[in-house]
């Protein structure tokens, strides 16, 4: 089939962590469908993911999400022209499920199969949100599993400069938000929580990495976060959720924002991104705004709905990779600790 | 009726191709490779060598479990993706049952597969002469074991074994089982896809007979139109393996091990942490 390249569409599938998800895009950045069944409520019993049970899901589901995805889309099979996929990074047997499905949709339909990886995708979900980006820019990945700052020098070329020492920022609000009782998912609870509290209530460290500029580390902030808990329980006072969440938030936003910033600054790029699930937080979203306009930068994020994980980004960011050339094949593996670039 | 066969419910992936009653082509791997890697390279070579159209498959019968269950999820992937694409129902089929049915429908021996399912237990089944004598479940091997002593009219029975089990427990069974026992050869003594095809097929055909349909007739409508399906034949959508275990978190929770969330304490959750960077 010959299609030019604006109209050509692509099936995303995801499935890396606790949502099972099913996309139809059109030229990488116009989102026909995007059908998220996610699975929150069933591990939030849990305090967190369990791998097990993730997969079972995404087994149970992923057939009902692709056919939403495509009559959501007004489409079938024969309207697609590409199938992507995430191949990781990712809990494996979530993985395995979504590009398992993705390979015998592939090889029954003679479709050309691509394998994303799942950071690239969250980078690509601001293309659906700005219309207009280009690479090059600089751009912060944040999720539960990530914390990269990467150079997006093309749609395929990355530079990874700065990465998590240790915890991922999303997971340090995770285990923050459940020390305090706010449960799980932490991002968007303590969020909330810290909208009334007072950020600069309680000073806590803004971790460094020494002779690494741009690298981050957050399990010095999580043991001073959890030490002012315990303290407080010792003496037998009450912690004030919203001054110690904001204060927190605050440092992680802090730490975040001034390497991004600096990084853009530094290497002369006029714009820089955030993406992944921490990129819907608030606080990140007004301060990387605020710090980027006084260096004269463009500052971008994509709408909430594509920072958690969605397959809309990954149909983007296999849109980029199909133009590139990348064809995968049925011997296409999950890949649970894929590297950016 | 043509039917593609799918097994990768533990160390073997298999495929097969059954065309009425003629075992088309049959491609079996067990050598530890990722099933993940191996499983659809390995139906897409079968189907090329044997000049089989996926598109002429009028079901998917796929091994349901139990088993291991990152490869059941494989298989069932697989399949699902398949059917979906194809637009034909998928048959599910017993791991234990395709396993014995070679042996089960040809002597009155009393056929037990078993599948090593850690923690001292065994994925098991009893059959005989076609039918279950001991229904399926994960169990301590010696209760297992028990169980089959006590089965009616088998004193004077073979019981034979097969499995990925018999070379974990072979000694206990020996020992302990005061019945004739033999283990069978490599011919039948691991799961393949083709008596998971012949088993489906006869699945598939009792629901045609059932329905007043053809297999063609259901292949030219698409499975997508039937709103009969019961019993083990079922639209892509709603397969799922059949585990025959909760998850550990499921289990931990029902006995109350695992606390609730918010319960947990500071000091447990530090030392977790700990605990995992420390094996990282």
């Amino acid at each position: 089939m010959m299609t030019d390249n604006e109209n050509l569409t692509i099936l995303g599938i995801e499935s890396s962590c606790d949502e099972t998800a099913a996309a139809v895009v059109r030229g990488g950045r116009e989102v026909l469908s995007n059908i998220i069944s996610s699975q929150i409520d069933v591990h939030t019993v849990y305090g967190g993911v369990v791998p097990e049970i993730a997969s079972r899901l995404h087994c149970e589901n992923i057939n009902g999400v692709i056919r939403l995805a495509l009559r959501d889309a007004g489409m079938d099979f024969g309207n697609i022209d590409a199938i992507a996929v995430t191949k990781g990074p990712g809990l494996v047997g979530a993985l395995l499920v979504g590009v398992s499905e993705a390979k015998s949709l592939a090889f029954a339909l003679n479709k050309p199969l691509v394998g994303v990886n799942h950071i690239e995708g969250h980078i690509a979900a601001n293309y659906i949100t700005h219309k207009d980006l280009k690479p090059p820019y600089v751009c912060l990945v944040v999720s539960g599993g990530h914390t990269h700052l990467a150079v997006v020098k093309d749609y395929r070329s990355f530079e990874l400069v700065g990465r998590t020492m240790d915890d991922a920022a999303g997971e340090t609000f995770d285990k923050v938000a459940r020390a305090v009782g706010l449960g799980y998912p932490g991002g968007p609870k303590v969020d909330k929580a810290a909208r009334d509290g007072d950020p600069e209530a309680i000073a806590f460290p803004r971790g460094e990495v020494k002779d690494r500029p741009y690298d981050f580390t957050f399990s010095g902030l999580k043991s001073a976060v959890l030490n002012h808990i315990n303290l407080a329980n010792m003496k037998g006072e009450t912690v004030n959720v919203a001054d110690l969440t904001a204060s927190f938030q605050s440092a992680v936003v802090d730490s975040l924002v001034g390497r991004t910033v600096r990084c853009a600054s530094e290497l002369g790029i006029d714009t820089v991104a955030i993406a992944g699930g921490v990129s819907s937080n608030t606080a990140l979203r007004r301060e990387m705004a605020a710090a980027c306009e006084k260096k004269h930068i463009r500052c971008v994020y994509p709408e909430p709905v594509y920072c958690t994980d969605n397959a809309a980004m990954i149909a983007s960011a296999g849109y980029f990779a199909y133009l590139g050339g990348v064809r995968d094949d049925e011997s296409l593996n999950a890949y649970p600790n894929l590297k950016l670039g | 009726m043509k039917i593609l066969a799918i097994e990768s419910s533990g160390l073997t992936a298999s495929a097969a191709f059954l065309d009425g009653e003629t075992l088309k082509t049959e491609f079996t791997v067990n050598n530890r490779l990722t099933h993940s890697e191996t499983l659809l390279p390995m139906i897409r070579e079968m189907l090329d060598i044997a000049g089989i159209p996926i598109e002429s498959a009028d079901a998917i019968a796929v091994s349901a479990g139990p088993g291991s269950f990152t490869g059941l999820r494989i298989g069932a992937a697989t399949a699902k993706g398949l059917a979906l694409a194809l637009n034909r129902p998928i048959v599910s089929v017993s791991a234990l049952q395709a396993m014995a049915y070679g042996l089960s429908i040809l002597s009155d021996a009393v056929i037990c597969p078993i599948m090593d399912a850690r923690r001292a237990q065994v994925y098991c089944a009893a059959f005989r002469c076609g039918a279950a004598v001991l229904d399926e479940g994960a169990k301590d091997i010696r209760d297992f074991i028990n169980e089959l002593a006590a089965i009616p009219d088998a004193e004077d029975a073979e019981f034979v074994f097969i499995g990925d089990g018999v070379p974990v427990h072979a000694d206990t069974i020996s020992s302990e089982l005061p019945r004739e026992v033999i283990f069978a050869g490599a011919l039948f003594n691991r799961q393949r896809a083709a008596g998971v095809a012949e088993l489906g097929s006869i699945i598939y055909k009792d629901w045609l007979l059932k329905h007043g349909l053809s297999a063609e007739e259901v292949s030219k409508a698409g499975a997508d139109s039937i709103s009969c399906f019961e019993g083990r034949v079922m639209n892509s959508d709603n397969f799922v393996p059949e585990y025959l275990r909760q998850t550990q978190a499921e289990r931990e929770m029902k006995a109350g091990l695992l606390e609730d969330a918010g319960k947990h304490s500071l000091r447990k959750m530090q030392d977790k942490d700990t605990r995992r960077k420390r094996e990282q």
